[in-house]
């Protein structure tokens, strides 16, 4: 019982002054909740690394499943901290300064999960570092890792003031002087995160454009780089400030109180809206070409959404309803005010872009190509799933320890004065 | 898109410093009975596992030779049948694409096209396993190594010596035997020769075809039996129009077996 009251002591020491935190048993009961999914995680991760990627619904049709698209999701989802960072030191928004810090906060979790899920995807992971090693400069996935490491470094720097900004290591003077100079450096940090982030994000829908023995997937363009490339960092930008939004949002209603204020959530929801909007016509243009280029090649477009549940069903979703609606939402000044509609629009909106990225990968690869391939359609099975949603725990985990030491919401004393 | 590439020029044989070969098949499928003897030779020289009770699994059970079953769809007495069997194609690319489909994707460059061969690699030690050449490909080649590899008992003494067996969670296909080659070069070599005789560099697919459907040798070379084969007007190659240029020649004198193989029909999953 003392060594509780010992940590519920130390615990006290260091949330940040001004602010209430729910009590240490509080919070250890809600840490301990996520430990159970989390742990139900860790034994699909060590069955894949131990019993080998036979015990998922992987196969030689679909050797791309769940794990990839949530990669390229939450990469796109985690576009929300590059922005953020890019409209705050670089545009020079500074009402942003009061997003910006947690927008770093969950673009660490996506990249770190990307890391993660890419870690458990590949079948020798212990060979990872072969990617670095015996580099394909002609690769796009040897760009999108190169790219992704150094981001996840500069996100780390943006990360690590945040810590030493803690109460009891604030205090004293190396982390202080520390913590000042790396926030006078955040805007070169800030525009080589733009740098980095721009190519991987390109570069990850290079991933599937470049694939020419795939029709659906392969899109011509600018001199090396397909038409997706360009409307992946599009529409990565279109939706990572969204994701911003969904997660304070889901911060706030957990902590009980507002974190942010309404002006700087809706200044992310329009510059969101007027990114989908313009995303959605070059997305439009791109595919009355493909449907060109491919009918060229001998895929006629209704190939593409002859097979269930890969109809065309699949195009009005995405683009319709995962996409003018939420653009409608986020470009009206009205419904953005409205939280309910604008939590809405930023639902869809990310579930736009994780479908995008699904049908980018493995509808590519369950379009037959060849006259005689049988369509066979895929679902990723329960390993892959808790595989993949360990990552959502662990975020929460970080969310939540983040949010109880770190001064992350600037405006959070002001909003809730006691 | 480009037509025909490897269609017969001998000048070609002699490009770069040393001699170069265009290793690939023509396959006559009006020959080919669907016996599978080729997809068995190929297992047994190239040391590919299996499991118990995985017959009929195709999705998960690798095979670097796959003999496919179409029809014309037609109701009888019209209904035809054709037997497809499908190596690795061992594609080029097309001069604007520079590259085979599955060889620019790999990050590790655990795959390669030579150039002196025509051969497409993989090396095993190499490839992590991302299966991004097997999304680049459209001919599903190649496959993944799901499973530790396993024989029964005792048959583990019969393995080819020649082929090293793969580890679990590598990408592999088919070389076209590529050890043969290896074998025969070394016998040439020790007789004094540069040249590799048509006759001592087979595929195990090949010898083992007991219709004789398959022929297998140098694209450019005017002496070999493939060079006139594959300018037969009957011939036609796997998804010409996707520019994969492949190395892997078809023949049939059925027009429904050509139009299935060349291009995308659309009409999939309407029976």
């Amino acid at each position: 019982m003392r060594f509780f009251a010992k940590f519920s002591e130390l615990d006290s020491a260091l949330i940040p002054k001004g602010v209430k935190r729910c009590s240490f048993q509080c919070f250890l009961v809600w840490i301990g909740i996520l430990h159970i999914p989390l742990m139900v995680g860790v034994v699909a991760t060590l069955m894949c690394w131990g019993l080998a990627l036979n015990v998922t619904y992987l196969n030689n049709n679909f050797p791309f499943g769940l794990w990839i698209a949530a990669d390229l999701g939450v990469i796109a989802l985690g576009a929300g901290a590059f922005f953020t960072g890019f409209l705050r030191y670089i545009v020079k928004i500074d009402e942003l300064k009061n997003i910006v810090n947690f927008a770093v906060v969950v673009g660490v979790i996506c990249y770190a999960a990307a890391q993660g899920i890419l870690g458990v995807d590949i079948g020798q992971p212990l060979r990872g570092w072969f990617i670095f090693w015996h580099a394909n400069v002609h690769s796009m996935l040897t760009e999108v890792a190169f790219c992704i490491t150094c981001y996840f470094m500069v996100l780390c720097i943006e990360y690590f003031p945040l810590i030493l900004e803690n109460r009891r290591i604030y205090k004293f003077g190396f982390p202080h002087g520390v913590a000042h100079h790396l926030h006078e450096t955040m805007p070169t940090i800030a525009a080589i995160g733009v740098f980095l982030s721009f190519f991987h994000q390109g570069s990850l829908g290079g991933v599937p454009g470049v694939l020419y023995g795939r029709p659906f997937a392969f899109r011509e363009g600018f001199l090396v780089w397909p038409w997706t490339f360009f409307l992946f960092i599009l529409s990565a930008i279109a939706c990572g400030p969204c994701f911003t939004i969904l997660i304070t949002w889901i911060t706030e209603k957990f902590a009980r109180k507002r974190l942010v204020k309404r002006n700087v959530i809706d200044i992310l929801a329009k510059i969101s809206g007027r990114m989908l909007a313009l995303y959605l016509i070059l997305k439009t243009i791109d595919t009355l070409y493909w449907v060109k280029v491919a009918g060229d090649v001998g895929s006629p477009f209704r190939s593409f959404y002859a097979n269930q549940p890969y109809g065309y069903w699949v195009l009005v979703m995405e683009l319709g309803i995962l996409g003018v609606i939420p653009a409608i939402i986020l470009l009206s000044t009205k419904a953005r005010q409205n939280e309910n509609l604008l939590i809405l629009a930023c639902l869809l909106n990310c579930a736009g872009i994780f479908m995008n990225r699904w049908i980018m990968t493995v509808q590519t690869l369950a379009v037959p190509v060849m006259s005689f391939d049988k369509f066979i359609s895929y679902h990723p099975n329960w390993v892959e799933y808790a595989s993949t949603l360990l990552w959502l725990w662990l975020g929460a985990i970080f969310i939540s320890l983040t949010y109880r030491y770190l001064p992350i919401f600037p405006q959070e004393k002001e909003l809730n004065p006691y | 898109m480009k037509e025909v590439h490897h269609k017969g020029h001998g000048n070609e044989h002699h490009k770069g410093h040393g001699r170069t070969y265009k290793y690939g098949m023509v396959i006559d499928l009006d020959k080919c009975t669907g016996c599978g003897a080729c997809m068995v030779a190929c297992m047994a020289e190239n040391n590919l596992p299996f499991r118990k009770d995985n017959t009929n699994d195709r999705l998960t059970q690798n095979f670097w030779m796959r003999v496919y079953k179409i029809s014309n769809g037609r109701p009888f007495p019209d209904s035809e049948i054709c037997y497809i069997p499908r190596p690795c194609q061992h594609c080029e690319g097309y001069d604007h694409h520079h590259h085979t489909p599955c060889v620019s994707v790999c990050p590790a460059t655990a795959t390669d096209y030579s150039h002196e061969t025509g051969i497409v690699s993989q090396i095993y030690t190499r490839c992590f396993g991302c299966r991004y050449c097997m999304a680049a490909c459209p001919y599903h080649v190649r496959v993944f190594n799901w499973w530790d590899p396993k024989w029964p008992k005792g048959m583990n003494k019969y393995l080819n010596p020649d082929v090293s067996v793969r580890m679990r969670g590598v990408v592999e296909k088919c070389s076209f035997c590529y050890h043969r080659l290896q074998r025969a070069r070394n016998k040439a070599y020790v007789e004094g020769r540069r040249e590799v005789h048509e006759d001592e560099y087979q595929t195990a697919c090949t010898q083992a075809c007991p219709a004789g459907a398959v022929t297998f040798g140098d694209l450019i070379n005017p002496k070999h039996k493939v060079y006139k084969l594959k300018d037969s007007p009957y011939a036609f190659r796997l998804l010409e129009k996707l520019g994969t240029n492949p190395k892997v020649y078809y023949v049939s004198t059925k027009d429904w077996v050509r139009k299935a193989g060349k291009v995308f029909l659309g009409n999939e999953g309407r029976g």
